[in-house]
């Protein structure tokens, strides 16, 4: 007992030295000089490929444009036009539904996993492998891959993957868990590992069962994981794009009385490169009014979230 | 000691960063010292088929007057992406291709006006050429193609029939019948297939529905010499009276069309179909006996017969999207340079010979003759006197959201291939054209 106390009482004293150490001036100093030099580049980096193309982004949805370098600002007409988009709006619902729904069989499907290969069954390390590796190939390559499997099971019926917009949303849906999962699997596998094992053995001795044991000990320690795992699949579906435009495309499209057409499975972002490139120059601006509310959107999630993680931390 | 060390490596980190800054800046040009020549050419090529040639011919140019030309080759079916971002580098192309009227639209204030200018002169026809509202010479057409039905005629003398049968869509609908109703017997089908993927779609939105504009415009010329806001679809029935032949008398159920992934190109090559609709740059692969290409002999190409009366005196649809540009933003020296590199293209006898060999034909007064078969039956069909069709399809507004459209209405069609279905490709079609103008033009 008195030597575990000595043996504090130096780690302590330690502590305080190092943070004198770091905070006495002959290690500041250089610090202070060099640190210009050190995060420089990465500013420079910062500058040019985030902040210039993001300022001029915002700029040019007010512009009408054809080229970035040959803008004409008009105010807001824009932001009119694309809020008054049919079918921008009818991809806002249909992204956030795509989304509810992906989050929540992404998030199941992964913590299942994860916790059925933490129960130290055999050849666990392949299986992660394996879970793991959809993560590996792109979006493109996916989507075109996944299309020929649903259409290759699909045509057997008469139809395809193009012809029916719950079939493009579920398409879509399995196509994602598919690949999300396993990302999604080793953040809750170092979730679980980190669960106290003195705090399972305790429920053990205290006569919870496995049901019980889970929902009452396992899941509450493993909140951090799945408050990132809510974020991450959130904001990926949101930001959807490859896996979209190499699945349906948008297909199948209602074709209105006046002639206009509802691309029904189409996502946010690609409704802003359709708009961007499949309509003519007067829209280049309109694309960009609608990126710059996507990225509010997106921004405003990514908030949101960041608070819900700093209250979980708190409470830890 | 420590001290160089993180000095030298800060250096390292430092002096990569304005490496790669300086690559990125030295990109568009291709060459570092565009100063020492009186000008430079950059050709932003649409043709990713002719690529090889043309490095080649660019390398003869600097080889032969010193001036830098570089080309650049956009990758098939992104020649907007990719001409929208380079317009916007410090060297931007001086040589473009605006190819119909929405890119006139478009590029128009990029265009420098051609006219009076010593290619102008060269030129055998003012057929393909594209002019803005203000009448301005924007771009010239650097070839011409043409498409229509193209025929096997060994396998119709197989099925018992000759390419004189043929005169109608009557005629042309039974012996297409005939041969499909027979295709196990004899070994092949009469259509390939019609697949509606990206790679093929625009065989039928775009070629296939060229008839259905053009004899509009026959009926109304007046409206129809600019984009019109909006189209009738008087002849919707004989576009279909096409697209059920296609798709009903070939070895693909229709269903399977929307997820595509056929290879007509090949099904026709290796003989398995007698009839293919597409176009003139078709012919080296058909009839070439290199890799890849499948060695045919006896090839023709008809008309779109599709119910019209007086069809039978019907030619081909001849027409181009390939019209060179010249960036009028350009500098007056790399204008000028542009300028003749495009009149030694046209008029030098061994650049000329290797270019037609690449685009089939040139409709410039010295460039090499053509020996493209289904261009001299184009022309044969004029020759006896038939009407030629333009590509009137160069005016479809917005054309990659208004194409789509259909694409997706067709698809329900051939799935169902009901009446309420066809109103909804009608629908697409008609209505389309006039929501999609709006949207272009307001």
């Amino acid at each position: 007992m008195l030597s575990q106390s000595i043996s504090m009482g130096v780690i302590e004293l330690k502590r305080k030295h190092d943070a004198a150490a770091v905070n006495s001036s002959l290690v500041r100093r250089p610090i202070r000089r060099w640190a210009p030099l050190f995060m420089g580049p990465m500013l420079c980096a910062f500058a040019i490929g985030f902040v210039y193309p993001f300022c001029k982004g915002v700029y040019l949805s007010f512009c009408k444009f054809k080229t970035t370098s040959d803008a004409q600002f008009i105010g807001l007409g824009n932001y009119i036009k694309a809020l008054n988009d049919a079918s921008f709006v009818h991809s806002f619902w249909y992204t956030a539904l795509f989304a509810l729904v992906s989050l929540v069989f992404i998030n199941v499907l992964a913590f299942a996993v994860a916790y059925a290969l933490t129960q130290g069954i055999k050849g666990s390390n392949l299986f992660r492998t394996v879970f793991f590796m959809p993560n590996l190939i792109g979006g493109i390559v996916l989507g075109y891959v996944w299309s020929m499997i649903f259409d290759g099971i699909l045509s057997r019926y008469n139809t395809s993957i193009l012809l029916e917009t719950k079939y493009g949303f579920w398409g879509l849906i399995i196509l994602m868990c598919w690949q999300q999962v396993g990302y999604m699997m080793i953040i809750y596998i170092a979730g679980l590992q980190a669960v106290p094992e003195d705090m399972l053995e305790a429920a053990k001795i205290d006569g919870a069962n496995r049901w019980q044991t889970l929902w009452k000990v396992t899941i509450p320690n493993v909140m951090p994981s799945i408050t990132i795992c809510t974020f991450l699949t959130l904001t990926n579906s949101f930001k959807l794009f490859d896996q979209n435009l190499a699945l349906t495309g948008g297909q199948p499209y209602i074709i209105q009385s006046d002639g206009s057409a509802i691309k029904t499975t189409e996502m946010l972002a690609l409704n802003i490169y359709n708009t961007f490139y499949g309509q003519n120059v007067n829209s280049r601006g309109t694309a960009q009014a609608k990126a710059v509310l996507f990225f509010l959107l997106v921004a405003a999630i990514g908030l949101i979230q960041l608070r819900a993680t700093r209250k979980k931390e708190v409470q830890q | 000691m420590k001290k160089y060390l993180a000095l030298v490596l800060a250096l390292v980190m430092a002096l990569s960063l304005v490496a790669c800054g300086n690559k990125t800046a030295e990109e568009p040009s291709g060459d570092g010292d565009t100063t020492e020549a009186a000008g430079r050419v950059f050709w932003l090529n649409f043709k990713p088929e002719a690529d090889g040639t043309l490095q080649k011919v660019a390398a003869m140019y600097t080889e032969k007057t010193g001036v830098p030309v570089t080309i650049q080759t956009a990758a098939s079916g992104t020649y907007n992406e990719t001409l929208t971002a380079a317009m916007d580098k410090e060297a931007p192309p001086t040589m473009f291709v605006v190819g119909n009227q929405a890119a006139v639209d478009t590029w128009g204030d990029y265009c420098y006006d051609l006219t009076g200018t010593p290619i102008a002169g060269e030129l055998t026809t003012d057929a393909y050429n594209l002019y803005d509202a203000d009448g301005k010479l924007c771009s010239i057409g650097y070839c011409y193609e043409c498409y229509g039905i193209i025929v096997n005629e060994d396998l119709l003398a197989k099925a018992g029939y000759q390419l004189s049968d043929i005169t109608n869509f009557e005629t042309l609908k039974a012996v297409v019948e005939d041969i499909h109703s027979r295709a196990a017997e004899l070994g092949f089908d009469a259509f390939t297939s019609s697949s509606m993927s990206s790679d093929s779609s625009w065989r039928f939105t775009g070629h296939l529905a060229n008839l259905e504009y053009y004899y509009e415009s026959v009926d109304d010329p007046d409206a129809w010499k600019v984009c019109p806001p909006s189209i009738k679809g008087t002849y919707m029935q004989n576009f279909k009276n096409l697209w059920d032949l296609y798709i009903n008398n070939s070895a693909v159920a229709p269903s399977t069309l929307a997820a595509g992934g056929y290879d007509a190109q090949a099904e026709f090559g290796k003989e398995q179909a007698v009839f293919y609709q597409n176009g003139s740059w078709e012919w080296a692969a058909l009839t070439g006996t290199g890799a890849d290409q499948y060695g045919l002999d006896n090839l023709s190409m008809i008309p779109f017969y599709c119910g019209v009366a007086g069809e039978e005196k019907a030619g081909l649809n001849c027409g181009t999207e390939n019209c060179w540009a010249v960036n009028a933003k350009a500098s007056a020296e790399d204008i000028q340079a542009t300028l003749d590199f495009m009149y030694w293209l046209v008029t030098d006898a061994e650049v000329s010979r290797m270019l037609v060999d690449e685009f089939a034909v040139m409709p410039y007064k010295q460039a090499a003759e053509s020996t493209c078969g289904f261009l001299a039956d184009a022309n044969a069909y004029a020759a006896e006197g038939n009407y030629v069709m333009p590509w009137v399809t160069n005016f479809q507004p917005n054309v990659d959201a208004y194409r789509e459209a259909i694409v997706a209405a067709m698809n329900q069609y051939d799935n169902d291939p009901t009446d309420a279905n066809w109103e909804q490709v009608k629908t697409a079609f008609v209505d389309g054209w006039a929501v999609q103008y709006a949207a272009a033009n307001g």
